[in-house]
């Protein structure tokens, strides 16, 4: 089965440039303006969206996107709540591929069924649950496979060669290469080794490798895409929200800071292949 | 529980690390391929008759072991029913039973080759014998805590200081025991490489849960013997307090398999269970969840968001338990009970001027247990409290909330 991430993966492909994934907190600072920016991303130059689904407790995030989900819980938001941000999003635009990355609790406490019952019918392509290692597979993979969503997993530098076969075994969609060992927002160590991994994962899977984890500007986005499928940006979109802000609350710069900044390193990105 | 249960109490956990549904291995692929070879690491130490040799001369000599079972007889009198009995883990170098842990894991770090530790504190018990064990084996480490355990629990930052550890205060949140564990995680995500994270207490991604038991299961393993050669039988009832549970599974342990043992585990009841978000009682007032590693009960809102939680001992003051508490809760084994602020402070001044021993705040939610159960008990039956610290840290916050201080 096609999804919409198979399709622009290859629509990128067949376009000879790396897709562009973005990262924004679903919710943040608020569940309007929130919406205002995840309706902006594809006219930005977004391929590709991942949508944060904030929780109390983010192990593997840093700080700027710690504090993005605290102010989306501190304004309600809620997991049917980013499910209804899909929901309007695919009342306009029913190709750009939206994958819902976070923790495990809030869709175990949802209910594991019943979420991925929700997110098909909200329009959501895949999920990247960062808690959920391959060994952990029968508690939601597997079941959201089965439903037709994609499970993107996360590769790391402590990932060998042994292990890579387990890891890649049940992802689909896309493999997510995180470039460093440590949490988001920090800054990658070495471009050479990142693209190392990538071609050593590429020796393992047929699927697209996208490169993520200390990615922040323009020039980084066009250096990464050089050797990867995809470039994943988070940690300064959620940044620019977070500048913007007056008192916490959303300004009318925010959706533009937000924009400017996708379009800004969208552009980097069409540069990698020269 | 019954009598003609063939299947053993004592088994779990399984391969995946479950004890029944609880348990597992939810973390972040960085760290996965690390809690494989630490598991690796571990099921070979445990064969290794150099490794135990080692862990139990240092347990005699360093520790102090075996830590006396004491008789409390004034206690006994004054609560006019069971005999009650201390294990007296709070005379173990550092003050608390986490030193048991702490030298077997350092042993393990040692053997991994690392040359970092990690760890989280609550109360700062696993902090101080964290610290202890760097210092003893030559290895830099760094404690995280949370601002407000910093805070309230500053005799023990200062140790931890003095012992060489770097002490970092941690903001988030509400600047908790759950807030110094996901800064931990980050470090170790961060540190992969060099570092061994040293976790306090029996909870966390599998093999943590099981390992810290059976480096704590010397409690309960003594205690049962010690209790024999005094009584000549087996205790009637045996109660600790639980916050992650460490010193209650090491306790536990050795009895689950004796069903005419009744086991109580006392739980943080801060303010009170019907006050929301005012206790840290993730069993008696929680739902199963994941976090930190594991499935097992968790302070958690209707959307699954972690709570805080609150209990006056920091030790306590953690939104979830370790898994194994949790399955034994579910099969009854074990009785779980709120305990309330005041009730704990209360049993804290009871024992210090009946006995003469000041516990840790943690450990008199466990005598606050006994001093409703030991009444209901017959005279010749006995109940006995893992006294897992002292309270010297506390001294200071219960001065002031008895307003001896200013």
């Amino acid at each position: 089965m096609t999804t919409r991430i198979d399709a622009r993966f290859a629509q990128c492909k067949a376009e000879n440039r790396p897709a562009f994934v973005t990262y924004v907190m679903g919710g943040d600072p608020d569940l309007a303006t929130s919406q205002a920016i995840l309706n902006a991303l594809p006219q930005a130059g977004a391929d590709v969206i991942e949508l944060g689904l904030p929780f109390s407790d983010p192990m593997a995030d840093g700080v700027v996107i710690q504090m993005a989900a605290q102010r989306a819980l501190a304004q309600g938001q809620t997991l049917l709540g980013v499910l209804g941000m899909v929901e309007e999003f695919r009342r306009k635009d029913d190709t750009t591929p939206i994958v819902m990355m976070g923790y495990y609790n809030p869709i175990y406490s949802f209910g594991v069924e019943r979420f991925i019952a929700a997110a098909r019918e909200a329009g959501v392509d895949g999920l990247i649950i960062v808690d959920l290692p391959a060994e952990e597979d029968d508690e939601l993979c597997i079941p959201a496979l089965k439903a037709g969503l994609n499970f993107i997993r996360l590769t790391t530098p402590t990932t060998d060669d042994r292990r890579l076969p387990v890891v890649l075994e049940n992802t689909s969609g896309f493999v997510y290469y995180v470039s460093m060992t440590g949490i988001t927002g920090a800054a990658i160590k070495s471009r050479a080794a990142v693209g190392e991994a990538v071609q050593r994962i590429k020796s393992h899977t047929d699927l697209p490798v996208a490169v993520g984890f200390g990615i922040k500007t323009a020039e980084d986005a066009e250096e990464i895409g050089k050797y990867s499928d995809g470039v994943v940006v988070g940690t300064v979109l959620v940044d620019a929200v977070a500048k913007t802000l007056v008192d916490g609350k959303a300004t009318d710069k925010t959706v533009a800071a937000v924009r400017d900044l996708v379009a800004d390193i969208a552009a980097g990105v069409m540069r990698a292949r020269g | 529980m019954t009598t003609q249960n063939t299947n053993s109490l004592r088994n779990g956990p399984d391969e995946h690390g479950r004890f029944g549904i609880y348990g597992g291995r939810f973390v972040a692929e960085t760290l996965m391929p690390l809690i494989l070879d630490l598991e690796k690491e571990y099921r070979a130490a445990k064969a290794d008759p150099a490794y135990a040799a080692e862990l139990q001369d240092l347990a005699v000599h360093y520790t102090g072991r075996p830590s006396p079972l004491y008789f409390a007889e004034r206690l006994t009198e004054h609560l006019g029913g069971a005999k009650v009995w201390l294990k007296r883990e709070e005379l173990n170098h550092t003050g608390s039973h986490k030193i048991n842990n702490c030298l077997g894991q350092i042993l393990l770090a040692r053997r991994m080759g690392k040359t970092r530790v990690i760890a989280e504190t609550g109360a700062g018990q696993h902090g101080v014998a964290t610290a202890t064990v760097c210092a003893k084996f030559d290895l830099p480490c760094t404690i995280f805590m949370g601002a407000t355990d910093v805070e309230r629990q500053m005799p023990n930052v200062l140790r931890m200081k003095m012992l060489g550890a770097e002490v970092r205060p941690v903001t988030a949140g509400a600047g908790t025991l759950k807030d110094a564990m996901n800064e931990a995680l980050r470090d170790w995500v961060t540190n992969v490489d060099s570092t061994y994270y040293l976790i306090g207490t029996a909870a966390g991604p599998h093999p943590y849960p099981e390992m810290v038991r059976d480096f704590q299961s010397v409690i309960g393993t003594e205690l049962k013997e010690q209790f024999r050669q005094a009584e000549g039988k087996l205790p009637d009832a045996v109660v600790a307090c639980v916050g992650g549970g460490s010193n209650a599974i090491g306790t536990f342990h050795a009895f689950l398999d004796d069903p005419e043992v009744a086991i109580y585990g006392a739980e943080a009841g801060g303010h009170g269970i019907e006050v929301e978000n005012g206790h840290a009682a993730s069993m008696t007032g929680g739902r199963p969840g994941v976090l930190h590693g594991n499935r097992t009960y968790l302070l958690q809102d209707s959307d699954g968001q972690i709570l805080e939680g609150h209990s006056i001992s920091a030790g306590l003051d953690y939104p979830g338990v370790g898994p194994e508490h949790s399955w034994l809760h579910d099969t009854k084994r074990v009785t779980y009970v709120p305990i309330t602020d005041k009730e704990a402070l209360d049993a804290f001044q009871l024992l210090t001027r009946t006995e003469g021993i000041i516990p840790a705040l943690e450990s008199a939610h466990g005598l606050a247990q006994v001093v409703k159960l030991a009444p209901t008990m017959g005279k010749d039956q006995s109940v006995v409290l893992c006294l897992s610290g002292r309270g010297d840290k506390d001294v200071e916050s219960v001065g002031k909330y008895l307003g001896l201080l200013k």
